[in-house]
């Protein structure tokens, strides 16, 4: 997902003390924890990896829409993906500032993401090659994205539940726009239509991906349920999202990059083919098709604005000195 | 950047008539470009019809130890409220 494979420290040998115990039975019985309220470390420092490593996601999650920002073929897909890839930086200021609560500094979270202590979700290192990735990316990405984030609208820390909510408000948005786009694709020349399933064809995977391992491969699952910062495992969403989109597919007449796809009556759900899991942690070790465009286009933009921001510190000083002395 | 904007609480009222209220925070180096800014994070779909922003620093909350202390002498004063007295049905008015 947009926070993956999210390292909840190892638990102690011990049995939970007093403490953790009234901290469990008080998420257990659906109160939120807020920032001044008593947590355990492990709970803290979770949360913070979780959270930060989610607005990294929406702040990278920019670069491969804006790369299309200045061809988009009209004037209304133009404004309509700014508006998006605008959303995504809010995004990213809101959970930031979730992240805070629990007592991290903005600038450590932008060095950590910036000097790639941090992670972000996988699928961002992934290229846009035609138009049509950004009908993919909204209808595929952020179709997923929505799939997590709304549980976590409920999750059991009061900053973080309540960025969510807005977030999801707007993903709605951005997913309608991807169909949106598909459709009028789908709708059009022959070659539209093929540029479409070509899209579908290089998003595909790696969607399925971003939901992170399998559940047996997901060490850390247990405890962030337990604690309600994950609602569901990584194959139940995974599963809900292939449910969900391969009617989607078909209404647009696009084939899903999937031999092994077929529905299961017994189930009650599509079954899918095998996953490579080996391009995954490829990509989440750094070895992606464009990690290093990712984080140096960051770095650059980070060193760009540095005399802006600059100058606005020293307009504040200066402001804030000429007060002084007509106070004094 | 080591010099790191103060953090400003953002309080939105939505419509006319309505408390503005607390939707987020922001980092801005000071009040002019908290509101600039709070306009972009908070306001994009006609959220506001106004901003304020407050230092984060500046506010003074209660202590959630103090908790019961504070807000549970009200529990046991339903006298305040109008529906602990019950009224004839055939009175009306009241
Ligand atoms: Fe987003
Ligand atoms: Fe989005």
């Amino acid at each position: 997902m947009y926070a993956q494979m999210v390292d909840t420290g190892s638990p102690d040998n011990q049995a939970l003390d007093a403490r953790e115990a009234r901290f469990q039975q008080r998420i257990d019985d659906g109160i939120r924890i807020e920032p001044q309220d008593w947590m355990p470390e492990r709970y803290r420092k979770t949360l913070i990896r979780q959270i930060s490593q989610h607005a990294h996601s929406e702040i990278v999650g920019q670069l491969p829409e804006g790369n299309w920002i200045t061809r988009a073929p009209s004037l209304k897909r133009k404004a309509i993906l700014l508006a998006k890839v605008q959303d995504e930086a809010g995004h990213g200021l809101y959970l930031y500032s979730a992240a805070e609560t629990l007592g991290i500094s903005r600038d450590q979270m932008v060095d950590d993401l910036h000097t790639g202590k941090a992670k972000y979700s996988s699928i961002f290192n992934y290229p846009t090659l035609t138009w049509a990735d950004v009908g993919a990316i909204g209808w595929l990405v952020d179709g997923s994205a929505i799939m997590n984030q709304i549980p976590l609208c409920r999750c059991s820390y009061g900053p973080y539940a309540r960025a969510m909510i807005r977030v999801c408000k707007e993903e709605a948005f951005h997913m309608r726009q991807g169909y949106d786009l598909m459709l009028a694709l789908c709708r059009g020349t022959p070659a539209q239509k093929a540029m479409a399933q070509d899209a579908l064809n290089r998003w595909w995977w790696p969607s399925l991906m971003m939901f992170g391992p399998p559940d047996g491969d997901s060490v850390h699952s247990a405890q962030s349920q337990a604690w309600k910062i994950k609602l569901f495992t990584n194959d139940e969403l995974r599963q809900k999202m292939v449910d969900q989109t391969v009617p989607q597919a078909e209404y647009l007449g696009l084939t899903i990059p999937d031999a092994d796809l077929k529905w299961n009556a017994e189930r009650g759900h599509y079954d899918y083919g095998a996953i490579d899991w080996d391009e995954f942690y490829a990509v989440v070790k750094g070895n992606g098709p464009c990690n290093r465009e990712r984080l140096d286009t960051r770095r650059q933009a980070w060193d760009d604005g540095a005399w802006f921001r600059e100058a606005l510190v020293a307009h504040a000083d200066k402001q804030a000195q000429r007060e002084h002395a007509r106070a004094a | 950047m080591k010099n790191e904007w103060p953090l400003w609480e953002v309080f939105i009222r939505s419509q006319h008539g309505l408390a503005h209220r607390h939707v987020g925070s922001l980092h801005a180096p000071d009040a002019a470009m908290a509101i600039n800014n709070a306009r972009d994070v908070y306001t994009r779909r006609n959220e506001g019809t106004s901003i304020w922003v407050v230092k984060a620093v500046d506010i003074t909350a209660s202590d959630p130890d103090d908790k019961q202390a504070l807000f549970d002498p009200a529990q046991s004063k339903v006298y305040r409220h109008p529906t602990f007295f019950p009224m004839p049905d055939e009175v009306k008015g009241l």
